[in-house]
């Protein structure tokens, strides 16, 4: 029992317990200064859920040898792409869903998951090949690819000929508007299947987000499981070590990038059916860095991670950030710290596991 | 001894971490002496080295025991900087030149002429002009003195190989007061022609009174141009001998030397090698692995031998199986029971059954952080799909097979360990090596590689891997290629043992041949391959 007890303990580890420790304190914190606790948890829920794909989407990249995939905003403006086109096609209000409004949003949002998550595959190939290029340096490099595409996507959001309402600028011109409602597509459909509780009132379980979420880890997790995933695996740990095994280690990076980067564009759509709006433009700009933060604080390395350090990661990071803020804000007020201490925990964190990261491809001969 | 001695190194004797890795060494050179300094690899002669220039790396570990002299006088060397100023110079193995620089520059570098000028006088010395005119003398004096003709104000980036080696000397003999010149196998990355060179220009060194310490492991160099020599084994003094009283068969007994300790027991043989029968045929392959290029090596080996291949480090045995299992650039044919294996493919050597145990153990035969068991069934899984469970949709990792089979290699090789989720990093050297073993056994191949199988284990788990090998050879039938540095153990166990010396095979001996053979084998001096021992 004494073992087993050991056992959770370090596999859990000594940061989690105490960031988790914190995570309770502050909720306290929050009944203590006479806040809905019950919104605040409904809302730590929902954003648990919402953020999870895009955390989840460092783990491919991480255990393929990439590092944490800072450039995740190639896939997250592929999501945005496949969400304009499925509301473009209008496929929620199809006349085959008149009767049903719930199922043409499903059929809309899954429409927008394929199709993104089969364009990121490809973009994420190219991405993969870039990427075996620069070994050593990847994560620097990933970082400018993030930035970079998303000034390129800019370009593309103002020029590419939307013709739905929903899309275009109100006032004639041309290119998608800043902030797209889902309203008329999938706005929040996840959320409410199957939720639980009532979201003016008391706690609000979004139990279909969260389904989706762990479906996807559950995948992922087979994934890592079969041959290909364990070939993948040992290609990022020891890539010398897979080559003398016969592997392709090139091979295997590139798919552990298209892979990550599909999750990217997965990840988004769900992270904007959650918050009702697409939002374009540079709003995705900084987006990998918070999720590079979430699966580190889960206690992943840059060079080993794994699905529990997605879920763990995940909650205790948006967690801390959606309990301790407005806490900060009422224990120190007339002060707006929210944004502020956001940059610093998630940057810091970061900062911290770079710290710490050795080894990764650059060992290779 | 009334010779007066440029350099006297009296008793040395140094220890890193408890082994002791010199004992008793005394080294002697006089004025106008070429002094070789013999012994294999890891006889101590860069340790020695090492004690003469002051590096850092011995005064960190706890500096040595014994003295110094330099012309008689004890000396205190504890920095690469004091040795210069004692006039002692080494020319490189690995070139210490900028490419991008002038011949001259380079000769000069750090002790540049210059002349005073007004701002100089203001800002110190740094800011002094530089006497082009000088210094390009001087190099050229340098130059001169080892007969390079070449302009001193080329570019070193671009110069063939050879002529880097001459600028480096240039530079030593540049530095006024030089006494004693350290080569440290100057000849190793030269053409037979840029070497001859090397060895008139050490003469010509010796007559201007310079003391030469040569090191190297050519015995024919040796016997050209030295005067005397030093031979190291194992950390201790053989002898140190002139020259003119020896031969290249003497030198090479003195290097080898024959050990006393036995790694495997007489075993019950009745195995029948015909060598008829080949299992796998090597016909010119040369391999590009940085370090360990094999220039041209045909082999045959046949069924159910265990075969050696030996040689000094860099010389290209550890290319032979890389090239085989097409790790690295490799042309070449390679037939392999019947079957051609196309070194270009990777894994085609693991398909079609052979097996590898890396010389790199830690950096390429394991995964350190992961479970013994993952680390024993990974290629198997991946090459031959064992150990996967058929799901309909997907086929996934079947742990509980994989467990059990973990367990019966733990069992079989005595692995000692926690259990198969101990991660790999954690064992010892000797079971690391069998868990590497236990993998390619899981492959069940026809032949088996195993490199350096007992690098940086201990002397009781260096036996027992021996042993294992032994086994699986006389048991099951498995023939082994093993190519080791250590020549003992390649004679403890071997049916052939091949010696590779320089990307060639030089000669391929018995286990029972005399010592002096495999010393000549392994310094390269050429000789008749006599194909059917």
């Amino acid at each position: 029992m004494n073992k087993l007890i050991k056992n959770i303990y370090q596999s859990i580890g000594l940061p989690r317990l105490i960031i988790f420790a914190f995570f309770i304190l502050v909720v306290f914190a929050a009944g203590f200064y006479n806040m809905d606790v019950l919104s605040l948890m409904s809302n730590v829920l929902r954003r648990w859920g919402m953020y999870g794909i895009l955390v989840l989407a460092m783990v491919p990249s991480i255990q393929c040898g990439n590092g944490p995939n800072f450039g995740v905003s190639l896939g997250i403006v592929c999501g945005l792409f496949g969400s304009l086109v499925s509301i473009e096609l209008d496929i929620a209000n199809l006349s085959i869903f008149a009767d049903n409004k719930h199922l043409g949003a499903w059929m809309s949002l899954l429409f927008a998951v394929v199709l993104s998550a089969l364009i990121a595959w490809f973009v994420g190939m190219g991405y993969g090949v870039l990427l075996n290029r620069v070994k050593g340096s990847e994560m620097t490099v990933s970082t400018y690819v993030g930035f970079s595409v998303i000034a390129f996507m800019n370009i593309l959001w103002v020029t590419l000929p939307f013709t739905n309402g929903d899309i275009k600028w109100p006032i004639g011109g041309e290119g998608a508007r800043n902030t797209i409602t889902l309203a008329n597509s999938f706005s929040e459909v996840l959320n409410n299947t199957a939720s639980i509780g009532n979201q003016d009132t008391g706690l609000f379980v979004p139990t279909g987000l969260l389904l989706f979420f762990f479906l996807f880890c559950f995948i992922i997790y087979l994934f890592l499981k079969s041959k290909t995933g364990i070939a993948m695996s040992a290609a990022g740990a020891n890539p010398n070590f897979a080559k003398a095994s016969g592997i392709n280690v090139n091979k295997m990076r590139i798919i552990g990038t298209a892979l990550s980067t599909s999750l990217g564009a997965v990840g988004i759509i769900t992270y904007a059916q959650a918050f009702g709006f697409l939002q374009m433009y540079n709003a995705p700009l900084m987006m990998g860095f918070s999720c590079v933060a979430a699966v580190l604080i889960g206690g992943a390395s840059t060079t080993r991670a794994r699905i529990s350090h997605v879920i763990i990661g995940t909650f205790l990071f948006q967690g801390l950030l959606v309990v301790a803020l407005p806490v900060a804000n009422s224990v120190l007020t007339g002060t707006d710290l929210s944004d502020i201490i956001r940059m610093i925990v998630s940057n810091g964190i970061i900062l911290y596991a770079l710290t710490k990261a050795k080894g990764g491809a650059a060992n290779e001969e | 001894m009334d010779t007066n001695y440029v350099l006297r190194m009296n008793n040395i004797s140094k220890e890193y971490y408890g082994t002791q890795v010199l004992k008793n060494i005394n080294l002697s050179v006089a004025p106008g002496e070429i002094h070789a300094l013999m012994g294999e690899n890891g006889a101590g002669k860069s340790t020695l080295m090492n004690i003469l220039f002051g590096m850092p790396v011995i005064h960190n570990t706890g500096g040595f025991d014994g003295t110094i002299e330099v012309d008689g006088v004890p000396v205190v060397i504890d920095s690469p900087h004091k040795a210069m100023e004692l006039g002692i110079g080494m020319v490189h193995q690995e070139f210490m030149l900028l490419p991008g620089f002038t011949i001259t520059e380079n000769i000069k570098i750090g002790r540049e002429i210059s002349n005073p000028t007004f701002i100089s006088r203001i800002f110190g010395k740094s800011l002094e002009k530089l006497d082009q005119k000088a210094m390009a003398k001087d190099a050229k004096k340098a130059l001169d003195t080892i007969g390079l003709n070449i302009e001193e104000y080329t570019r070193v980036k671009g110069l063939p190989v050879g002529y880097m080696q001459f600028i480096e000397i240039a530079r030593e003999i540049d530095k006024s007061g030089i006494k004693l010149l350290i080569f440290d196998e100057p000849t190793a990355v030269l053409t037979e022609s840029e070497a001859d060179r090397l060895l008139d220009t050490m003469r010509l060194l010796a007559k201007k009174g310079i003391a030469i310490i040569f090191i190297t492991h050519r015995i024919d160099e040796v016997m050209a141009v030295t005067d005397s020599m030093t031979v190291l084994r194992d950390g201790s003094l053989v002898d140190r001998v002139l020259t003119k009283d020896v031969n290249p068969v003497r030198i090479a007994e003195m290097m080898i030397g024959r050990k006393v300790e036995k790694l495997l027991d007489d075993t019950d043989d009745n195995r029948t090698i015909s060598s008829d029968d080949i299992i796998l045929d090597i016909k010119n392959i040369e391999v590009k692995m940085p370090g360990e290029r094999v220039r041209g090596v045909d082999l045959a080996i046949r069924r159910g031998e265990i075969f050696g291949i030996g040689g000094l480090a860099g010389q290209g045995k550890i290319g032979i199986p890389n090239g085989i299992m097409g790790l690295y650039e490799t042309t070449g044919s390679i037939t392999f029971d019947g079957n051609e294996i196309d070194p270009k493919i990777l894994g085609d050597a693991l398909k079609k059954g052979i097996a590898n145990v890396s010389e790199d153990r830690r950096g390429v035969g394991l995964l350190l952080n992961e479970s013994i068991e993952q680390n024993i069934t990974f290629t198997a899984m991946q090459i031959q799909g064992k150990f996967l469970k058929n799901y309909g949709i997907t086929k996934l990792y079947d742990k509980k097979q994989a467990l059990e089979h973990a367990k019966n290699m733990i069992k079989t090789l005595d692995i000692r360990c926690t259990g198969p989720d101990q991660a790999v990093g954690r064992l010892s050297g000797g079971n690391q090596q069998k868990v590497c073993i236990a993998r390619a056994l899981t492959l069940t191949p026809k032949l088996l590689i195993v490199a350096e199988p007992t690098r940086g284990i201990d002397i009781g788990a260096k036996k027992l891997v021996i042993e294992l090998l032994a086994k699986l050879n006389r048991e099951q039938g498995l023939t082994i290629i093993m190519v080791s540095s250590e020549l003992n153990e390649l004679r403890s166990i071997c049916d052939r043992i091949a010696i590779v010396a320089e990307g060639k095979i030089a000669r391929i001996l018995k286990p029972e041949d005399p010592d002096a053979e495999f010393g000549l084998a392994m310094s390269g001096v050429k000789q008749e391959v006599h194909k059917d021992e």
